[in-house]
């Protein structure tokens, strides 16, 4: 029996969520509008509690500075600290890591074609630990280990849409190629639509994120062919995030590829839309939510 | 061969690539430093002191020290080391994004409730905000 890949979400990342639950602002009705679309998905992770999460986020300038920007590092250590992002780290529980799980899909990766950086010490931003909140709510201990996936989208140029599907298809043959009955979800975080900075700032594109969705679920091949440019003009230059929202979508059962190696991976059953949900705003930004199930 | 960018005719946007990087090396890794409780104290102890110590331009300088983060931007300066600044003054990310848009705290902050500034006349250069709604 090996791994698989059961499920994957795909949620924004927004700090000032995680400073809504932090604070104890989650009954406000700005707020409410925004918890209200991960009821569903608290219980639905209560239910569906995998033994790992690979996550997918990027971090904001406080693990990498500009001395050393990987646009892809996978975290191989055995637990991550929330980090100090200037007002003091989230009071939030330690990330559990696979190091073993982890250095199986940096290898296997490696050899696929895709240069990963490797990282054994890091800490994990709100990036990371907002999605943990929204999917699990408040707890001691986050009921998984995690994976940390760290993308490079704060420095342009970042990774294509086609290179971050491809690579999800590397990480599911990494995965299904593990000698171990894991239960794996993937999250790709980040987006949806916005803009933090410039006389732009607060661009939200309803339109644009709605579509994004439709194909992320029905096409998203095609959808990994859209040039930075388009995420750039229409959904903000942060919106460009959505990038990432890619990887995890390769990763799942219904995408055809070929290995590198040459071993071909037919398409698989499509996934099930088990929950979707989109909100303006949260703070700055456009909250996009999907949950998708590999069929068993 | 010159880089394509073709994202220079967006509005009010500039987009952080490797020759802003390279411009703002200085000015973000100052906002970095501030990650540091003993220095977020020392430089509000004294702030020119404190920039002085790091090989900034003086334009870089000025618009820290005048807050105007557009400037800090065009200047090579990504938003998110300069939100290191807006935590050390205690300002959220609403309030340093809306500073730079001309709007007040709370004109931004109800823009955002009414569903955000539209992307109508905001694609390119040249287009007029409103025309097209």
């Amino acid at each position: 029996m090996s791994a698989r890949i059961t499920a994957s979400v795909y949620t924004s990342h927004v700090p000032a969520i995680g400073a809504a639950m932090d604070l104890g602002k989650t009954h406000e009705p700005y707020w409410q509008k925004v918890f209200a679309g991960y009821e569903f998905s608290r219980q639905w992770m209560k239910e569906n509690t995998p033994d790992v999460v690979f996550l997918v986020y990027n971090d904001h300038a406080n693990a990498f500075s500009l001395e050393i920007i990987p646009t892809f590092a996978i975290g191989t250590a055995a637990e991550f600290a929330p980090a100090d992002e200037g007002w003091g780290p989230r009071p939030v529980p330690g990330v559990v890591g696979d190091p073993r799980l982890a250095s199986h899909i940096a290898q296997s990766v490696i050899q696929d074609d895709f240069d990963l950086t490797i990282v054994n010490r890091m800490d994990v931003d709100h990036g990371l630990t907002v999605p943990l909140s929204l999917m699990c709510g408040q707890t001691d201990r986050w009921p998984f280990r995690v994976i940390p996936f760290a993308v490079n989208v704060v420095q342009y140029p970042v990774p294509s849409g086609m290179r971050c599907f491809r690579l999800g298809q590397a990480i599911r043959r990494a995965i299904e190629s593990y000698d171990e009955p894991l239960k794996v979800q993937i999250w790709g975080t980040g987006g949806m639509s916005h803009q933090l900075q410039g006389p732009r700032a607060g661009l939200i594109n309803r339109e644009f994120d709605n579509a994004f969705l439709d194909r992320l679920i029905a096409d998203p091949e095609g959808l990994a062919r859209m040039p930075h440019i388009d995420y750039v003009r229409e959904a903000g230059s942060e919106g460009i995030e959505l990038v990432m929202w890619l990887i995890a979508r390769g990763a799942m059962a219904d995408t055809a590829d070929t290995a590198s190696n040459g071993s071909a991976h037919r398409a698989g059953p499509r996934p099930k839309v088990v929950h979707r949900f989109y909100h303006v705003p949260a703070s700055n930004t456009a909250v996009g939510h999907l949950i998708l199930e590999n069929p068993q | 061969m010159a880089l394509d960018k073709p994202y220079k005719d967006v509005p009010g946007t500039t987009i952080f690539d490797a020759d802003q990087s390279r411009m703002g090396y200085h000015l973000n890794q100052f906002c970095m430093s501030l990650m540091k409780a003993e220095n977020r104290a020392r430089f509000k102890a004294n702030e020119r002191a404190y920039l002085d110590e790091w090989p900034m331009t003086e334009e870089q300088k000025q618009a820290v020290l005048a807050r105007d983060l557009n400037r800090c931007i065009q200047l090579g300066g990504n938003i998110y080391f300069l939100a290191k600044i807006g935590a050390t003054d205690g300002k959220s990310f609403q309030q340093m994004a809306g500073s730079m848009t001309g709007l007040s705290e709370e004109e931004y902050r109800d823009m955002m409730v009414r569903g955000g500034r539209s992307i109508e006349g905001n694609r390119r250069v040249g287009e007029q905000s409103g025309e097209k709604r």
